[in-house]
């Protein structure tokens, strides 16, 4: 398989300061809504996705047995394990009737392109 | 059932992806794990034939003994009927997965009496049995109906996967289902002649709305990226860039 290059070239109207720490990982027609796509970025496995509101980014692996959180059902700003039905909210990362955290990382749109910055 | 020539396209396609580990169901699928995402297009492409249903609340595959053919003990043709069961039944969606079995006499090799639906070859017949389990929960099913042929034994499993999907509610298996229902009431609704000929009438209609091969998906996304992440591609995708 080859990898797609995530590059790290600047987007003009980010805040200098930071902006060498966003990452280009893809376009927006890359993800479908209300679903999730996963990337790997500075060695994390992060999933990508598409809310009617914009957008969310989470680790992608869940903090039970590792699921793919990516490939969840989306609901509610929520996305429910495919493996054992665990549940986090996309906005805070909090598990959802239980004490787990995944930690949610910055994702935004520029010209139709996904920029992800790591929290 | 399968033949030679399909047990070797499988074994060419576990050897040709490396695939970690072959391995042999209780419901007589052949399992192919630890594949990625992205190759599974690829793989079904390659391997050419249906996936046999192991995963969302649908009917399995139809589990049987060798029948009449090759056992001294077979007293009905269980592997033709189970055949024609799964036939009728696949792709069908259920409340719940529903196993089932066809087994050629009551030494039940194929575990007919714990199935959703199980139908078990008796002398100078077929018996019925619905509602058995034996996953987390152990359960012998009831004995719905006793019947002449298989062709009668098929159309009742039939009538009474119909009533399951309609009354059954979403995740109850159907041990859940006939315990809240109960067997009478069932018995009552799948036998009787009008209401069976109606029940068999509305699976008619799902049964012809359904696809029993899902991956046929793999020629038409629904979505490029379907099948694969941010930063990979569909093996099938890249199959075809090359030839392109």
């Amino acid at each position: 398989v080859t990898a797609r290059h995530c590059s790290t070239v600047v987007p003009g109207d980010f805040d200098s300061a930071t902006v060498a720490s966003w990452t280009r990982v893809g376009t927006v027609d890359d993800v479908p809504l209300l679903e999730g796509r996963s990337v790997e970025v500075e060695g994390r496995r992060i999933a990508v996705f598409r809310l009617p509101g914009g957008w969310a980014a989470i680790d992608a692996a869940c903090p039970h047995r590792g699921g793919p959180l990516q490939d969840g059902i989306v609901a509610d700003s929520c996305v429910t394990c495919p493996l054992h039905g665990h549940r986090f909210d996309l906005g805070s990362g909090a598990q959802q009737g239980g004490g787990a955290v995944v930690a949610v990382h910055e994702v935004h749109e520029r010209a139709g392109e996904l920029w992800l910055r790591v929290a | 059932v399968v033949t030679p020539d399909e047990l070797r396209r499988i074994a060419d396609v576990a050897d040709k992806y490396a695939l970690p580990m072959v391995k042999i169901t209780g419901g007589q699928r052949i399992d192919l794990l630890g594949a990625r995402k992205e190759q599974l297009p690829a793989i079904w492409e390659d391997l050419g034939m249906p996936s046999g249903y192991a995963y969302s609340k649908a009917v399995r595959t139809v589990k049987t003994c060798v029948g009449t053919d090759f056992c001294r003990f077979g007293l009905g043709d269980a592997i033709d009927v189970g055949i024609e069961l799964e036939r009728a039944m696949e792709g069908l969606h259920t409340p719940h997965k529903v196993k089932s079995a066809v087994t050629g006499c009551p030494r039940n090799c194929a575990e007919a009496y714990v199935k959703d639906i199980g139908l078990v070859a008796v002398e100078g017949g077929w018996e019925i049995y619905v509602g058995g389990a034996a996953g987390s929960t152990v359960r012998k099913g009831d004995l719905l109906a006793t019947v002449g042929t298989g062709e009668e034994a098929i159309r009742i499993a039939l009538a009474f996967l119909q009533h399951y999907r309609e009354r059954g509610e979403h995740l109850e298996r159907a041990y859940g289902y006939l315990e809240r229902v109960g067997i009478d009431a069932v018995r009552e609704a799948v036998l009787d002649p009008d209401r069976q000929a109606a029940l068999i009438e509305r699976y008619r209609i799902a049964k012809a709305a359904c696809d029993p091969d899902p991956w046929r998906e793999r020629a038409a996304p629904v979505h490029p990226r379907q099948f694969s992440e941010l930063d990979s591609e569909s093996e099938l995708d890249l199959v075809a860039l090359a030839h392109s």
